[in-house]
């Protein structure tokens, strides 16, 4: 037949009638065809990373900066096993992702053939779905519903394993709305969706007198407009608000109501909110136990409301009792219409009274910390990043550690998709290419990696990528020459004994960047640190900046493992009870 | 039996055996999906059943027996939910009545001095012969698990035998939908 092509060319006119702009892949064996097809084509970017893991990172990177879904190209065998760990992240943190692998020919599978690996076996439990294509005229149809499910209900990664001789064979390219995806597939609010319980929801919030707003990622993914509609919402009803690592940025670190993230390292405002609220309402959080802390003496009086669009988040750790199944944006919206039909209206005496409350827990001030002297503290040099970036469009990408919850504590976000950092499964390695990724999505805004010298040298061979594509990337390392996050554990939990958490031999990352023909800047002491950081932004090259902080800072407030939100640690003096530190001791 | 790092302060509701009706695509690693799920996220499977029963639409019903409190098993249906190739989970205990069934074959040792008795308890238990050969008889339960374990018990008093059984497959009962 005249209109057939083979399937490398129906790969790539999936991808552009997805309206796919850029591919982050590594090419081998099983996708050369597929590669062959890329030489011949203008429509698609591809940028190649260093290693597989750098491909996904980046593509989650660009799928959080920009909404939409990254796409990975990655060989078979060890090209897909490396990319097992970042898909398990955008499983975790629910990021678009559509992951093609190549496979060995359909003849060869079972064989233990030269890298061949069972791809669809290993990733099941770490994507929303996959498929192993046989026959090439499913390809297309294949690739219109990876897409959909991947940015479907709770977003998540989607993994195409196409054979070697499925992409050489010939067959015919179907369009996106000739697919017809059965709904038993898909995520669908059924269109009266829980009516009542929004208004019983509305109702329980207008009687509070103790309100609180705990924001998740969920409101990031439902799109700008779920960020505009929380705010809208939120601000009608005058109700302090909180969010979690992964909501930073749905509402204003200025916004008046907020009081900023809450959890283990959140602030203690907000977990005392929390801890005393008479209704919670929970929009795109799913109670993760970095945000409840003990759950015996979780929030212990408050009625729970939990919007959330993937059902089994309800009830599953903490009980609720208005949950609502579904889309942010839409749930919140019918909110306001309901609030604003019935004229709800809250007791403004109780209102103020409970931010009278929350005031004075403000004055604990409890991310003071002792700046005194030469030494450039952490915490600083994150206060210091931001108030010379604050008026600059500047995405923020984390590592994982001390660093990153530094950076969530004194870096304040402003707008949704700004922050980018890997909350659900906390991978190191992360930061860097993410924000390779971000600056491919935004290429005029200022991108900055905050690091810590441990986590990035878990995927600094990308360096060689972000320089390749001219990609300004700036890497702010906060180094300590420990892994941080690790030493304070062992510090508070196991004796002082540091066993393995001091990096001997790392680099020296101003000669590191060089090599790597990018630009390096050190700063060691608090006289050098806002020259170093306006030089970083000003250059326009890649920029590895090597900010030598305090060795022993902790990371405070902490509410310790086995703790409750109004047992929260605030300084290095403050003990926490034996009984529960040894019951702490034993969990994540 | 509570999934978070921290125990929870909720009351929990007894632990029970309950049958899962589960309709999916049938569609290549589909069952990996479903009992990955199981096994991935801790839970129990007591038994598993699987085959297409509609060619047309090539829909597979899986019938699996688990046990957990009413919490656990309620996540385990909205995890099952969340499998793309699912179409529904049905828990047939809380569908009101079910019926189920099951087939075991066993392997019975037979002498002069037990096989009165062995014929016996067959007749009682309606159990078909399908094989004979010297000494050793195979024959063929089917029924409710319970019938199948008291007629196991019985027969293992009176001499050796070997079992294979299928586990339950399940269907929500003909009176609980005349009632509806």
């Amino acid at each position: 037949m005249n209109n057939e092509i083979t399937g490398a060319e129906i790969v790539l006119k999936s991808l552009t009638e997805q309206g796919v702009e850029v591919v982050f892949g590594y090419p081998g064996g099983a996708v050369l065809p597929i590669y062959d097809t890329l030489f011949k084509q203008n429509s698609i970017k591809h940028v190649l990373v260093r290693q597989e893991g750098g491909a996904i990172h980046a593509a989650e990177g660009y799928a959080r900066s920009t909404g939409k879904t990254g796409v990975v190209l990655v060989t078979s065998g060890p090209g897909a096993t490396n990319v097992v760990t970042g898909l398990t992240d955008a499983m975790m943190d629910s990021v678009p992702i559509v992951c093609i692998t190549g496979q060995v020919p359909q003849h060869l599978i079972g064989s233990d053939a030269f890298q061949e690996c069972d791809t669809t076996g290993i990733t099941r439990p770490c994507t929303k779905h996959n498929y192993l294509v046989k026959d090439v005229n499913k390809l297309s149809s294949v690739f219109h519903e990876a897409f959909t499910i991947a940015q479907n209900g709770r977003p998540g990664p989607v993994l195409i394993d196409i054979p070697k001789d499925v992409q050489f064979a010939s067959g015919t390219y179907e369009e996106k709305n000739k697919i017809i995806i059965p709904s038993h597939r898909l995520f669908e609010p059924s269109p009266d969706f829980e009516k009542n319980k929004i208004e019983e929801a509305v109702k329980l919030i207008s009687n509070a007198k103790k309100p609180i707003f705990y924001i998740g990622g969920g409101c990031i993914n439902s799109g700008p407009k779920a960020s505009k509609l929380v705010r809208e919402f939120i601000n009608m009803v005058g109700s302090p608000v909180t969010m979690t690592l992964m909501g930073l940025g749905v509402v204003g670190s200025s916004d008046k109501n907020s009081l900023g993230m809450l959890g283990m390292h959140g602030m203690y405002e907000a977990n005392m909110a929390m801890h005393e609220c008479d209704v919670m309402i929970n929009i795109g959080a799913r109670f993760d136990d970095r945000v409840t802390g003990r759950l015996d003496a979780f929030s212990p009086n408050s009625k729970k409301i939990h919007v959330d669009i993937d059902e089994s988040n309800i009830n599953k750790t903490i009980n609720v009792d208005v949950p609502i199944i579904g889309d942010v944006k839409q749930v919140v919206e019918k909110m306001i219409t309901v609030w604003k039909e019935k004229k709800f209206q809250i007791d403004d005496k109780a209102l103020k009274l409970w931010w009278g409350k929350i005031n004075k827990w403000k004055e604990v001030d409890c991310l003071n910390y002792n700046n005194e002297g030469k030494q450039i503290k952490p915490q600083y040099a994150v206060q210091r990043l931001y108030e010379l970036t604050k008026n600059t469009k500047t995405f923020i990408t984390t590592e994982v550690g001390q660093h990153q919850m530094w950076a969530a504590q004194f870096y304040k976000f402003e707008e949704p998709n700004r922050w980018l950092t890997s909350g659900g499964l906390g991978t190191m390695g992360y930061g860097f290419p993410a924000a390779i990724g971000a600056q491919v999505g935004h290429p005029d805004a200022l991108v900055v990696d905050i690091a810590g010298d441990a986590s990035i040298l878990m995927n600094i061979q990308e360096m060689s990528t972000a320089v390749q594509y001219r990609l300004p990337v700036k890497i702010f390392i906060l180094n300590n020459e420990y892994m941080g996050m690790v030493r304070q554990w062992q510090e508070l939990l196991h004796g002082g004994r540091y066993s393995e958490s001091y990096t001997d031999s790392l680099p020296d990352f101003v000669k590191l960047a060089e090599s790597y023909k990018a630009v390096g800047l050190r700063a060691k002491t608090t006289d050098d640190l806002d020259d170093v950081i306006n030089q970083m932004i000003e250059t326009k090259n890649t920029v590895i900046a090597d900010i030598w902080v305090t060795k022993e800072e902790n990371c405070f407030p902490m509410i310790q493992s086995g703790s409750a939100h109004n047992e929260m640690m605030l300084s290095k003096g403050q003990k926490q009870d034996k009984k529960s530190a040894e019951k702490g001791k034993i969990l994540v | 039996m509570n999934k978070s790092v921290y125990a929870s302060p909720d009351q929990e509701s007894e632990t029970k055996r309950h049958i899962l009706t589960v309709l999916v695509d049938n569609e290549p690693g589909v069952l990996a999906r479903v009992i990955g799920m199981f096994s991935g996220r801790g839970y129990n499977i007591d038994s598993l059943n699987v085959a297409e029963v509609s060619n047309d639409e090539n829909i597979s019903r899986i019938t699996i027996v688990t046990h957990g409190t009413s919490e656990v098993v309620s996540q385990i249906e909205k995890q099952l939910l969340r499998i793309v190739p699912v179409h529904s989970v049905t828990n047939l205990d809380q569908e009101g009545s079910s019926v189920e069934a099951e087939v075991a074959l066993v392997y019975i040792y037979i002498s002069d001095s037990n096989k009165k008795k062995v014929y016996q308890l067959c007749d009682l238990y309606r159990a078909r012969k399908i094989e004979n050969e010297n000494n050793t008889t195979i024959f063929e339960i089917a029924g409710a698990s319970e019938r199948v374990n008291r007629f196991i018990k019985e027969i293992k008093e009176i001499t050796k035998v070997e079992i294979v059984r299928s586990g339950p497959v399940a269907i929500s009962s003909i009176k609980k939908n005349e009632e509806e």
